[in-house]
């Protein structure tokens, strides 16, 4: 099963090098100015990506323009400009319609994003770290299926999942979410690869020396140096949870547990199933508007705080 | 216990001194299980025994009459001459060749003009080639079923006011190029970022002696480049062959725009969900689920040994 990615060796190079250089953007941009001094700009190159970035910034632009529209407006008027301003009429529909559901689904999308990703990215941390810094019987094995695993596509599993957690009663809970975005195979991967550089053997055998245990010299020494790419993985994990449609949709009946993609969707097979409720469709695309907020702002916290956390690891400069 | 201390290393010196050794190493095996295990909790009861449970569940039947009866593997001989399935991992078949290349081409592109410093606004256009990754799919699936919409989309708006009839992005032969192009407006970022993060680990002294010599910058991205992240692209293919086959999200949303084009089997993960859960047939959905899982492991192999054969030609 080790084998699974035959020549895993060289992949491994790429995810220990690649992903911490892509966490520690500072570093990145300094040694861009470095590499490149006197470069002339190619414009037509310029010119030629830029309209490509048209291309990937038109649907948010289509959904900003359309998300200050009503009903009306937006059969009526064309669609990639604007018309009457109706976006805080719009933004009060999303929030009260249903008796404001749609505020739970956000915070139901919080939760579950936010518990499975630190959950998971823990997970993967202390497996990662065991592995890189353990020899012990059965090591290579335990290693070998997790690395196999990685090869599964996860959704071919949520059947069966959803049938045993029928069983248990785990369906239609919060658990039926979280507990099945906990085990990331791929991540344990990555901190295994990660914790091998990251942390000094002689860092260890220092702390052992002087008399730490083993497990403190985790949490006290190596988990610090470790943060940067337990980052990485939480928000790997952050943004797949969030963006999971496929589990909650077979999990959970509830709409009091939907996550925002589950409500809006279902939100949008209301709209798009009769004419009688067309007046939905503003409310779709307003919230849709206001699901992708969030996860944009995360990405610029957490894009902060990968540096500072690179800055004090200090690690694979 | 005593296994262990039987493979430890030779006794070398004092007796002392090697009990001593065994303390530590029984103490450092301990940690290591104790860091290891509670992923491996997680990961057996939600990764294993599903899928053990899986395999048991597909070698039995169930059937209106007669309650659910042992078949071994006639199910999967069954799957295998389902036109419905067969059909729909043709159609991820031709969407792989076809989308996967696109995807891949232009993230690498992307990369590389990025990387070669002769581009201004460099940094805005990375970060809004990859905020798509950002937008989940079913939201990117609703905005460009929207865009694409004969009602209040704005290519139907353009080509009305043209005096041309509605582009038909919903219809039986451009459907799966719509889906296609939603899916690479979501990933060719984040591909990007991952070409692009290797090429920035990769060592200026590389190709700092090809330029001194003269050579062109997309001579430098040819030869020298491309070549050094060629794991990173083995890794974004088989990332994407994965997520191909378990296309799921866009034709699951794009049936309430197109019924009669997306149907039932549009994708085999679709298949699957709509047997287990409109048909009831948990046993045949779990069949779908293992051959599925069979044929992209195949697949991915496939790609891993054409990638490592031509390493080794070149």
């Amino acid at each position: 099963m080790s084998d699974v990615i035959p020549g895993s060796h060289r992949p491994a190079v790429v995810a220990a090098e690649g992903f911490p250089v892509l966490v520690g953007r500072d570093r990145d941009e300094e040694a861009a100015a470095e590499r490149r001094p006197r470069k002339p700009t190619s414009w037509l190159l310029t010119v030629f990506v830029l309209i490509c970035v048209g291309y990937f910034l038109l649907p948010l632009f289509w959904l900003v323009v359309a998300s200050t529209k009503s009903n009306d407006d937006l059969f009526s008027s064309f669609g990639l400009w604007f018309a009457n301003f109706n976006l805080l009429e719009n933004i009060q529909t999303v929030l009260t319609f249903q008796d404001g559901i749609f505020i739970r689904w956000a915070v139901n999308s919080l939760i579950y994003a936010v518990v499975s990703a630190v959950g998971a990215a823990f997970l993967a941390t202390a497996a990662g770290y065991g592995f890189a810094k353990y020899q012990f019987p059965g090591s290579t094995a335990l290693f070998s299926i997790t690395l196999g695993a990685i090869m599964i596509p996860l959704a071919a599993l949520t059947v069966p999942t959803y049938l045993l957690f029928a069983k248990a009663g785990l369906t239609d809970t919060y658990w039926a979410i979280i507990l099945p975005s906990l085990a990331t195979p791929f991540g344990v991967f990555l901190m295994r690869v990660y914790a091998a550089d990251a942390v000094d053997d002689a860092l260890i055998e220092a702390a052992r020396v002087d008399g730490v245990g083993e497990l403190r010299i985790f949490f006290t020494v190596a988990l610090r140096l470790l943060l940067p790419g337990s980052v990485t993985v939480l928000l790997f994990t952050l943004v797949a949870t969030w963006n999971n449609y496929f589990l909650p949709l077979i999990m959970l009946n509830s709409a009091d547990l939907f996550p925002l993609p589950v409500g809006l969707a279902l939100w949008q097979s209301t709209a798009a199933g009769g004419s009688g409720s067309r007046a939905l469709f503003s409310t779709v695309i307003t919230g849709s508007l206001l699901s992708i907020i969030p996860l944009v702002i995360a990405f610029l916290f957490l894009q902060r705080y990968w540096q500072s956390g690179l800055a004090t690891g200090g690690v694979k400069a | 216990m005593s296994t262990l201390v039987d493979a430890a290393p030779a006794p070398t010196a004092s007796r002392p001194r090697r009990s001593r050794l065994t303390a530590a190493k029984r103490r450092q095996y301990g940690a290591a299980y104790a860091l290891v295990l509670p992923f491996f909790i997680i990961f057996v009861a939600m990764v294993i025994v599903p899928l053990v449970y899986a395999g048991y569940l597909s070698l039995y039947k169930t059937r209106l009459i007669g309650g659910t009866t042992f078949v071994g593997l006639q199910s999967y001989a069954d799957a295998l001459t389902d036109p419905l399935f067969l059909s729909g991992v043709f159609r991820m078949g031709i969407f792989l060749v076809i989308q996967v290349p696109i995807m891949i081409a232009l993230a690498l592109f992307f990369a590389l003009a990025l990387d070669s410093g002769m581009m201004k606004l460099a940094k805005f256009s990375r970060l809004a080639i990859f905020v798509p990754y950002a937008v989940p799919g079913v939201v990117a699936t609703l905005m460009w079923g929207y865009l694409y919409g004969p009602d209040f989309g704005p290519f139907a708006q353009i080509t009305t006011a043209l005096g041309l009839p509605p582009p038909p992005f919903f219809s039986q032969n451009v459907m799966l190029f719509s889906i296609m192009n939603i899916v690479n407006w979501e990933f060719i970022g984040y591909n990007m970022i991952i070409i692009y993060a290797a090429l920035r680990s990769m060592p200026s002294e590389l190709y700092e002696a090809a330029r001194v010599d003269g050579a062109s910058e997309p001579r430098v991205a040819w030869s020298i480049k491309i070549p050094a992240v060629r794991p990173a692209l083995l890794l974004t293919v088989i990332f994407s062959v994965i997520g191909t086959f378990q296309l799921f999200n866009e034709p699951k949303l794009m049936y309430s725009l197109a019924p009669n084009v997306i149907g039932t089997a549009y994708t085999p993960n679709l298949y699957a969900y709509n047997v287990a859960f409109v048909n009831q047939d948990a046993n045949y959905a779990a069949v779908l689920a293992f051959l599925l899982g069979i044929v992209i492991m195949i697949v991915s192999y496939v790609v891993q040994l054409s990638s490592q054969r031509r390493e080794r030609r070149s």
